[in-house]
């Protein structure tokens, strides 16, 4: 079994395209295989993070929505080089 | 076979930094986006905040626009240095606020800092001579380039044949045969490239992508300077110009009143650092009192905020009233009557 090291990310009250800044530089700091998971409260979040992520070779792996909370996981791709 | 060149484009998500970037992937050129974030920018989830926005599309453009391309988007959160650029440009705001000059010599500057840092050979903007009135003229197309240190570096695919030979065309990494003259204010060039390109969709040009360059949110950012000791800021204080209505009923204080639910919510995130009004006995919006108060304008406030919920004609209205330190009280008042509030009050 592959342990696989999930990182947590605070995005909560940050209007996009804050959320994604974040997210950009928890990335560069991890390496491919590892996973991020963001929390946001912005709704814009539901398509800029996937929208980043698709651009720059990571993968969403689930998006959540509960309340006023949306939790993104993300797995780092090799487009992190 | 010669070497990949490589290129960065400042990408806003509007049509003209779409155009030029897909000149020079025409052109065989490796090219990546850059955006920056000052925090004044309209893209994003601005509009996310009113919940009567709700059925827009919130994509953000400069997003959409890298994927259109296929290309990486970096996004480079510049708000604590971009304070210098609106505090002090050098060479003066526009209509309002705006530093559009500044600004775009700051922005090419950052991405020459980039180009430098990421081995890429130049940088690519949408420009195009005439079609700003402050910052895209033919005379201060040089001085971009020379105030940002990217000198020759800084190619402008859509409008090149206007100006002089940069280093990429020089060195034969683009052709400068295929690229553009556009010139002036007109869409149409544009349009019919966007159509050659296959592109059908792209953001419409409207007043620009920063609220700097809109009336109503530079008469607020000049009020808060007014009455505050001095002019820095933070991201919390311009997030805030962009929500509720704003009446300053004296000069030591101001209240932001939600428009509707979705800013009522947003305002709700910055309940603890302020003084805050909460109508109790009707439907009504949440208020954040800005300033130091005395109890004589926690009530006018009160009767203001009262004003705009649905107990506006009633004879009393009870307000909630917390205090940063959590204390609360409820206050009973009779809401202000519309023709009471002076024109001036509101910002």
């Amino acid at each position: 079994m592959v342990f696989v090291s999930t990182h947590q990310l605070d995005a909560r009250r940050l209007l996009c395209p804050m959320p994604v800044i974040r997210v950009q530089d928890a990335i560069a700091a991890l390496t491919p295989g590892e996973v991020l998971e963001v929390t946001c409260t912005d709704p814009g979040a539901l398509n800029d993070v996937p929208a980043w992520c698709r651009i720059n070779g990571h993968r969403i792996l689930a998006t959540v929505q509960q309340d006023e909370e949306i939790v993104i996981r993300i797995e780092v791709g090799d487009g992190n080089d | 076979m010669s070497e990949q060149r490589k290129a960065v484009a400042l990408i806003s998500g509007g049509l003209d930094s779409l155009l030029a970037a897909r000149v020079l992937q025409e052109q065989g050129v490796h090219v990546e986006g850059i955006n920056f974030f000052t925090g004044f920018c309209v893209e994003g989830h601005t509009h996310a905040i009113r919940k009567q926005d709700k059925d827009k599309p919130k994509r953000n453009n400069a997003l959409w626009v890298a994927e259109q391309l296929g290309i990486k988007l970096h996004i480079v959160d510049v708000i604590e240095e971009y304070k210098d650029v609106l505090l002090n440009p050098k060479h003066g705001y526009g209509q309002n606020m705006n530093p559009c000059l500044d600004c775009k010599g700051f922005m090419v500057r950052k991405a020459h800092e980039w180009i430098e840092a990421n081995g890429f050979d130049f940088i690519v903007t949408g420009e195009v001579i005439g079609q700003r009135p402050m910052s895209q003229r033919k005379e201060t197309m040089p001085v971009i380039q020379r105030e940002s240190g990217a000198g020759d570096r800084l190619l402008r695919p859509l409008c090149a044949k206007n100006l002089p030979a940069t280093l990429p065309e020089r060195e034969g990494w683009v052709d400068r045969e295929r690229l553009y003259d556009f010139s002036g204010r007109s869409r149409k060039p544009q349009m019919a490239l966007a159509n050659q390109f296959g592109f059908t969709d792209y953001a419409q040009p409207a007043g620009g992508c920063c609220f700097l360059t809109d009336k109503s949110y530079s008469d607020k950012l000049v009020d808060m300077w007014q009455h505050r000791p001095g002019r820095d800021y933070q991201l919390d204080d311009i997030m805030l110009l962009k929500v509720g209505r704003h009446l300053r009923p004296a000069p030591n204080y101001k209240v932001i009143i939600g428009r509707e639910e979705g800013e009522n919510k947003f305002l709700e995130g910055y309940r603890n650092q302020f003084v805050h009004l909460r109508i109790a006995s009707h439907k009504g919006p949440l208020a954040l009192i800005d300033g130091e108060i005395s109890e004589a304008d926690v009530e006018i406030a009160a009767r203001v905020a009262a004003r705009f919920s649905q107990g506006r004609d009633a004879e009393a209205v009870d307000v909630e009233v917390s205090y940063t330190d959590g204390q609360q009280k409820t206050l009973q008042v009779a809401p202000m009557q519309l023709d009471a509030i002076p024109q001036e009050w509101y910002l």
